[in-house]
């Protein structure tokens, strides 16, 4: 008897979820942005998946013979200063570039998370404490202090993604940390610690699901900043060192020839525009979608 | 939390974090691979520095006694208001900041300015045209400014303006000329935020009962948006400016190199390159004061404008 009760609330339920998912997805193609921000981060995420095999040269091998050549058949996005092939740069660029920012932002977004949990759910003074640390990190504008740590470090993209990720965790604790305070007295993780659940895994599986949408929309968005910040930094002269085809190397070293050979620049900045921006307008799609706060208005719209 | 305890919390709370600031920036000096005095003279001479050089440097710079032992006396002699000297000028690091920072202050403020101007228009008509193609063409647009990288929307405004056009200075300092494209460049980034701030904040004022008061009276919709709505409007606004000097100090360091103004960016890029250590601290330091500061300012001017608010609320 409990057995058939059970099968039928879990019908019920998975009934209710599939509804619910169904009206978020509608709610975010309601707005035409949210579309065309995911159609950009999309364009870029195969770009990068299949760029280096269908680039038509080898973006590092120079033919001074063909150096500033016009867009032509022969190569759609012309050749640059040392008469690289200027598409198949842009397309081994998209995979280092879309690289860069995943791994400074999985690495923000897995510090900040962790010490945001930790923080959150201890309380007292280690809660003090890394809040504190939290404190002193946003004190400091992040791209200045990124310049300095990657310039003392010496210049590499090694140690651009070193520093851009030591500079970005913070927001991620704070918010992380916001969310569990309001999580951790609700009844059912009341319900799990009666149950004698190790704290472990209230963390794990009660509380962390509670953090993740608003986590994954600051993600999202931070891609944009990450891309945005490793380009100010190849600008400066500390990023990707030649012969790399990164975008912001290739954006920065385009400059010197802007008025005679405008693709060179123009080229790898219209990709970084188009990139920054698909993760913002997907990033706030996916804020109106996945932040809890939200859902009643989800709810009442539909 | 009445106001002179908070003001007296808040004021704690931002020491402890300055001292910290302090230990960071202070701390920056070991991520150098290797001795730092022998990189830094290895930098300085532009050869491989002898021992007893290395040496020399050292006690000069008291760079021989316990880490901690040189903290202290360093923030000791920042208290002091001396910020040490630079490696290769002999100027006082303090005089160097008090020279580039006016024209930093001025750089930011010009950038707040031409981010208003392309703000307040663009996120009140977004909000009265609410879903319609304004709404949408004006949020894009604002958008596609802060995704460009700056360093490249300079260039390409030097290209139009300056070398086209040829009608505005191209790099330097001291003029206002000089000043328009740098502002413009900064500005631009900032204004796709609060265009969207705006945005929604007019939105929500526009359900208030008072602006149906307004247009009952028979008041003309410009002055019910511009008057009575869009001044409401306006105070969030204000709470996001502190955070938002972050991002003008941040991206005046990149349109200060492509501008060739000499500020407190240049300044800072300059030492990071040359590893004039004492340099890259003082700005460092400097440059997180005034963002402490200006937030803590920030914080309670919100109180004065929306007395709604209780100040120290957002601890939880």
């Amino acid at each position: 008897m409990s057995g058939v009760l059970g099968s039928v609330g879990t019908a019920v339920r998975r009934r209710y979820r599939a509804l619910r998912t169904s009206r978020k997805v509608a709610a975010f193609c309601a707005n035409p942005l949210n579309v065309v921000g995911l159609a950009l981060v999309v364009a870029i995420a195969v770009a990068a998946a299949v760029g280096p095999f269908i680039a038509p040269y080898d973006p590092t091998t120079q033919q001074l013979t063909n150096r500033l050549q016009h867009p032509s058949l022969a190569h759609p996005l012309g050749t640059d200063q040392l008469g690289r092939d200027v598409l198949s740069r842009l397309l081994h660029g998209a995979r280092l570039s879309l690289g860069i920012a995943v791994a400074v932002t999985g690495i923000r977004l897995t510090l900040g998370t962790t010490i945001g949990l930790l923080a959150g759910y201890a309380g007292g003074w280690t809660d003090e404490f890394l809040m504190r640390l939290v404190d002193v990190q946003l004190a400091f504008p992040g791209l200045v202090l990124a310049l300095v740590i990657a310039g003392i470090l010496g210049p590499s993209l090694r140690n651009v993604m070193l520093a851009l990720a030591l500079v970005g965790w913070a927001s991620y604790a704070r918010l992380v940390r916001g969310t569990v305070l309001a999580t951790k007295e609700r009844n059912f993780v009341r319900a799990a610690r009666l149950l004698n659940v190790s704290r472990f895994r209230i963390a794990t599986r009660h509380l962390l699901p509670t953090v993740a949408g608003p986590v994954v929309v600051l993600a999202t968005l931070n891609m944009g900043t990450v891309i945005l910040g490793t380009a100010g930094l190849s600008f400066i002269g500390l990023g990707a060192q030649p012969p790399t085809a990164e975008w912001g190397t290739m954006l920065s070293d385009g400059r010197h020839h802007l008025r005679s050979a405008w693709w060179i620049a123009n080229v790898p900045g219209v990709a970084i525009m188009l990139t920054v921006l698909g993760f913002t307008l997907l990033g706030d799609g996916l804020r109106d979608v996945l932040d809890p706060k939200r859902d009643a208005t989800i709810e009442k719209l539909s | 939390m009445d106001d002179a305890t908070y003001l007296l919390h808040r004021l704690g709370t931002s020491i402890i974090v300055l001292l910290g600031v302090s230990v960071v920036t202070y701390g920056l000096l070991f991520l150098t691979p290797g001795d730092p005095a022998e990189v830094i003279l290895t930098q300085q001479l532009d050869r491989q520095p002898s021992a007893s050089e290395v040496e020399s440097f050292r006690a000069t710079h008291g760079m021989d006694d316990p880490v901690p032992v040189q903290y202290v006396s360093w923030v000791t002699d920042v208290l002091r208001g001396d910020l040490g000297t630079s490696y290769y000028s002999d100027t006082a690091v303090s005089t160097l900041i008090v020279d580039a920072l006016p024209l930093t202050i001025e750089l930011a403020v010009a950038s707040l300015l031409v981010a208003l101007a392309i703000a307040i228009p663009t996120g009140v008509l977004s909000a009265v045209h609410r879903g319609s193609a304004i709404d949408y063409a004006s949020q894009l647009g604002a958008l596609v400014g802060v995704s460009m990288p700056n360093f490249w929307l300079g260039y390409l405004l030097i290209l139009v303006f300056a070398l086209t056009l040829g009608s505005l200075p191209v790099a330097g300092a001291g003029s206002y000329g000089q000043l328009v494209l740098p502002a413009i460049t900064l500005g631009t980034g900032m204004a796709a935020v609060l265009t969207r701030l705006i945005r929604s904040s007019m939105l929500e004022v526009l359900d208030e009962a008072y602006v149906d008061t307004a247009r009952s009276k028979g008041l003309r919709e410009r002055i019910v948006l511009y008057k009575h709505a869009l001044r409401n409007a306006l105070v969030p606004v204000v709470t996001i400016l502190g955070v938002q000097l972050g991002s003008l100090l941040n991206g005046a360091v990149v349109v200060e190199i492509v501008f060739q103004r000499p500020g407190l960016g240049m300044l800072l890029v300059d030492a990071v390159f040359e590893r004039n250590y004492p340099v890259v601290q003082g700005i460092t330091l400097v440059t997180a004061g005034i963002f402490v500061g200006t937030n803590v300012l920030v914080d309670l001017s919100y109180r004065y404008l929306d007395p709604r608010v209780e100040l120290g609320g957002e601890t939880v």
